[in-house]
């Protein structure tokens, strides 16, 4: 199969992807970076295996716009397709054009050669020449060769599945060596913390002036319109100055903002939107018979980030040069947008990617990198230090937009289901900076005569969609119409947050799914299969079913068990998930049994790391999460306001995979959120019989979904 | 802002620090002390990821002001001798971005050292102080269960 890789077909060269270093290792060139998802891990793993080579043997290339290849963004489930391909075709021909010049070293013929432990060793064992002797002999300035079958079996006798790498980055973040960006310490250091309002858009009321011109002596002040910034040689002096100016500022929103839940879904519909008709199949006439009528509405609530870290940038502006230490998914675009807002030549930024804490999306990361080179290019050539606060990263970082979807169709007698409609309100998931033809940093929106963030665009078809991820059903149905409506005005700033729109969007179809079952008669399993034609999805189905003891007596009264599928983009990994709760005073998640089909499995535990961590983070916010505001400005802005899931309230959670060496390896990272939500609900309606079609599945909306039941 | 010289006792030695006798303890075992293990997450003692024992108790480091820390036994991560328990972490890929991570061995470690014998719930509640967004949850219980045989 021909290469598919963006990250390859955008850095074609080999020596793009890796480099020899002077004693003969090698050097692993990698644009996607690590956000807690254990990417790099994945890529040396398999750079491992196609040299077939140790760990020792791989170093990685420090990230920065200098020194590796453009990869765009880190997003979307995408860095092992992309990436892995690419490290796995260029580590294969660099092994080949080693073993082709031994070959010519050694008169011995290259398919008799192979490589153990960095010796090139012939069919008796014997060792005929090194990688490291012969690093002058091989051209790292060839193309990578894009036309190959890159299945594993064709790779002889790479590609052998060695023991997984365990993770590279953990060892010094568990014996708390400094790793993170929030560690960095460069010389002479100035310390920053940036005054926001908890809403993008706001004037700072009258007086300002006055508690601007009251702090300390041990701190300056830096003002562009509203811009606040407060810097000091110690961190502790601008932590505890920046805490009293905050107090004392006043805030005054430019645009009204929405009503919270219940009333926030009517708010939506009402806005003026963007419609798109993202797909449209008439239903034959065989569908115009006797059937049943059936219509929902859902709903999920503005969904934070909520990284355990708050964002963090530094920068140093001096001799014209502008360098930037940043955690942000793409430090291209990054460049690129803080070289536009700032008047600066792209050639003279350079951008460092350091790692922070987890990362799911567009957080405060890019803001934050803005917020330091802005205010290093009036720091006369010190490094800026910025960290944001609590109340920063819950209140002015983007979030996941709040959505609201109506279902309608027809069910048959016979299972069968026709004239399927979906629609779907929501803010677009693409406010990244750079995509919407400006920069789109909060901080230079602040500044005196600055446009207004514009409001978010969204991914189109071939980027999966954002508000019409998953948005078109993957069963088969006799007439199919989906309508999407991205709204026009923005009061809360959203961007992309893990999975995008597929979180509503699953949530609702695999909702629906269940309620037809039910009304029907039929059993929520067979009802999906009847309908669901490929076999890989079939079988996380029945397998998820049949490791979860689907239709086992259930253990006692108010236990119920939900199921939901879906195929992450419709063309990523499968994933099915069985949900069994128990409805006391409150929701209680007993077990998530999750099976996940993603294609060849290049680390098998990384994998399972990533579906467990994404259950644990779906249960969380389908159970307890909703980001909560008022006329001033968004409230959750603690972690007492905004509750994520504590370990006791978590569930067992048994992941389980099926290995596919014969298809490409998919991400997993994404593709059970929309699953747990819909298998939790549908479970909690088995244990209760009541639906619950708002999230969170708090007591709140338990109460209102029980009101509201037609009696 | 004025500093003060202060005795702290970090990790078994005693350092003497001059800082601004209000700073957060977490600023001064990260800035003046280098200890960078503990981390800032909220500052309001709401997330577990600045833990610290102070005298033997895992207690917050992000809100409480530096001068009330002499006399004290402060404990960092650095200064843990939990080698079975950073070993498991490893073993069981317990973690995913790591950043809170220092926090929850200061709170595991205290536990093991009252007693062995824990079951896992027990575990997990002597762990909801500590926020995980990645979702380790599992994996760090369990890492803490089987600590407790080491």
């Amino acid at each position: 199969m021909a290469a598919t890789s963006a990250s390859l077909i955008n850095n074609p060269r080999l020596s793009h992807w890796v480099g020899i270093l002077p004693d003969g290792r090698f050097e692993l060139r990698l644009g996607k970076v690590e956000l807690g998802q254990g990417i790099l891990t994945a890529l040396k793993q398999i750079a491992m295996q196609e040299l077939c080579v140790g760990g020792d043997a791989v170093e990685l290339a420090e990230q920065t716009t200098e020194t590796v290849p453009n990869e765009g963004l880190t997003a979307g489930s995408l860095s092992i397709q992309h990436s892995g391909e690419a490290v796995r075709r260029a580590c294969r021909q660099l092994r080949a054009s080693y073993l082709g010049a031994a070959s010519l070293l050694t008169d011995i013929p290259a398919s008799a050669l192979t490589v153990v432990g960095g010796n090139i060793v012939d069919r008796s064992g014997r060792i005929a020449t090194s990688y490291a002797a012969l690093q002058e002999k091989v051209d790292l300035t060839v193309d990578v060769d894009i036309a190959s079958d890159l299945s594993l079996a064709s790779g002889e006798p790479s590609g052998a599945k060695a023991t997984d790498l365990l993770r590279v980055d953990l060892p010094d973040k568990v014996y708390g060596r400094p790793t993170f960006i929030q560690d960095l310490v460069l010389p002479g250091l100035l310390h920053a913390r940036v005054i926001r309002p908890p809403m993008h858009d706001a004037d700072l009321g009258e007086g300002a002036e006055v508690v601007l011109a009251k702090v300390s002596s041990s701190v300056t002040i830096q003002r562009d319109g509203n811009f606040v910034a407060v810097l000091s040689d110690t961190e502790e002096d601008a932590y505890l100055e920046a805490a009293k100016v905050a107090g004392g500022l006043t805030w005054f929103p430019k645009v009204p903002m929405p009503p919270n839940p219940p009333r926030l879904a009517a708010w939506m519909r009402e806005q003026a939107n963007e419609t798109t008709v993202i797909h449209d199949v008439a239903a034959t006439p065989a569908a115009v018979v006797a059937a049943t009528s059936f219509t929902s509405s859902y709903f999920r609530p503005f969904i934070a980030h909520a990284s355990i870290a708050p964002s963090c940038a530094l920068a140093r502006w001096e001799g014209g040069k502008l360098d930037v230490w940043t955690h942000s998914q793409s430090i291209f675009h990054l460049r690129g947008a803080l070289a536009a807002s700032l008047q600066v030549d792209l050639r003279s930024v350079v951008v460092h990617h350091v790692q922070s804490a987890g990362c799911y999306g567009h957080n405060g990361a890019d803001d934050a990198a803005f917020d330091a080179a802005f205010l290093a290019m009036r720091a006369s050539g010190r490094t800026v230090r910025v960290l944001w606060s609590r109340e920063n990263e819950l209140g002015s970082s983007p979030v996941g937009s709040a959505m609201t979807a109506d279902i309608s169709a027809q069910l048959h007698a016979d299972g069968s289901i026709s004239q399927w409609s979906y629609e779907v309100w929501s803010n677009g998931f693409l406010g990244r900076p750079g995509y919407s033809g400006m920069p789109a940093f909060l901080g230079d929106s602040n500044r005196a005569g600055s446009d207004r963030l514009p409001p978010s665009a969204d991914p189109r078809r071939e980027g999966g969609y954002g508000i019409g991820r998953n948005a078109v059903p993957a069963y088969s149905l006799d007439g199919t119409k989906v309508t999407l409506h991205r709204l026009l005005s923005m009061p809360i700033r959203t961007s992309s947050l893990r999975c995008l729109g597929a979180h509503l969007n699953v949530f609702a179809i695999e909702s629906f799914m269940d309620e037809l079952a039910v009304a029907g008669g039929f059993d929520p399993v067979a009802f999906r299969l009847q309908k669901l034609q490929d076999e890989r999805a079939r079988q996380v189905v029945e397998r998820a079913a049949d490791l979860a003891g689907w239709g086992s007596a259930k253990p006692e009264e108010g236990v119920g068990r939900g199921i939901a599928y879906a195929r992450y983009k419709n063309l990523s990994a499968y994933c099915a998930v069985v949900a069994e709760v128990e409805a006391t005073e409150s929701l209680k998640v007993r077990r998530l049994t999750i099976v996940v089909d993603a294609g060849l499995v290049v680390n098998l535990d990384g994998l399972l790391n990533q579906v467990q961590g994404g259950a644990y983070q779906a249960v969380s916010w389908a159970l307890s999460e909703e980001v909560r505001f008022d006329q001033t400005g968004i409230t959750s802005v603690d972690w007492e306001q905004y509750p994520i899931l504590r370990f006791s309230e978590m569930p067992e959670v048994r992941a389980f995979v099926i290995d596919r060496p014969d298809a490409p390896s998919l991400g997993v990272g994404e593709c059970v959120h929309g699953p747990v939500a819909a298998a939790l609900a549908n479970a909690l309606h088995d244990a209760l019989g009541v639906r619950v079609r708002s999230m969170p599945l708090n007591n709140e909306n338990i109460v209102r979904a029980i009101e509201e039941a037609p009696q | 802002m004025t500093t003060k010289n202060l005795a702290l006792k970090v990790n078994g030695e005693v350092h003497q620090v001059n800082a601004n006798p209000k700073a957060p303890l977490l600023f001064v075992l990260r800035n003046h002390l280098n200890l960078k293990a503990a981390k800032f997450g909220c500052g309001q003692g709401l997330c577990g990821a600045c833990y610290v024992l102070l005298d033997g108790h895992p207690t917050q480091s992000c809100d409480v002001p530096v001068e009330a820390m002499e006399g004290i036994d402060i404990r960092t991560l650095e200064g843990l001798e939990s080698t079975a328990l950073q070993k498991l972490f490893i073993e069981l890929q317990a973690g995913q971005c790591g950043y809170c991570l220092s926090g929850i061995l200061v709170s595991a470690t205290a536990l093991v050292k009252k007693g062995r014998g824990h079951s896992r719930q027990e575990i997990a509640k002597a762990l909801d102080k500590n926020l995980c967004r990645c979702g380790s949850h599992g994996r760090i219980v369990e890492a803490v269960y089987r600590a407790q045989e080491a």
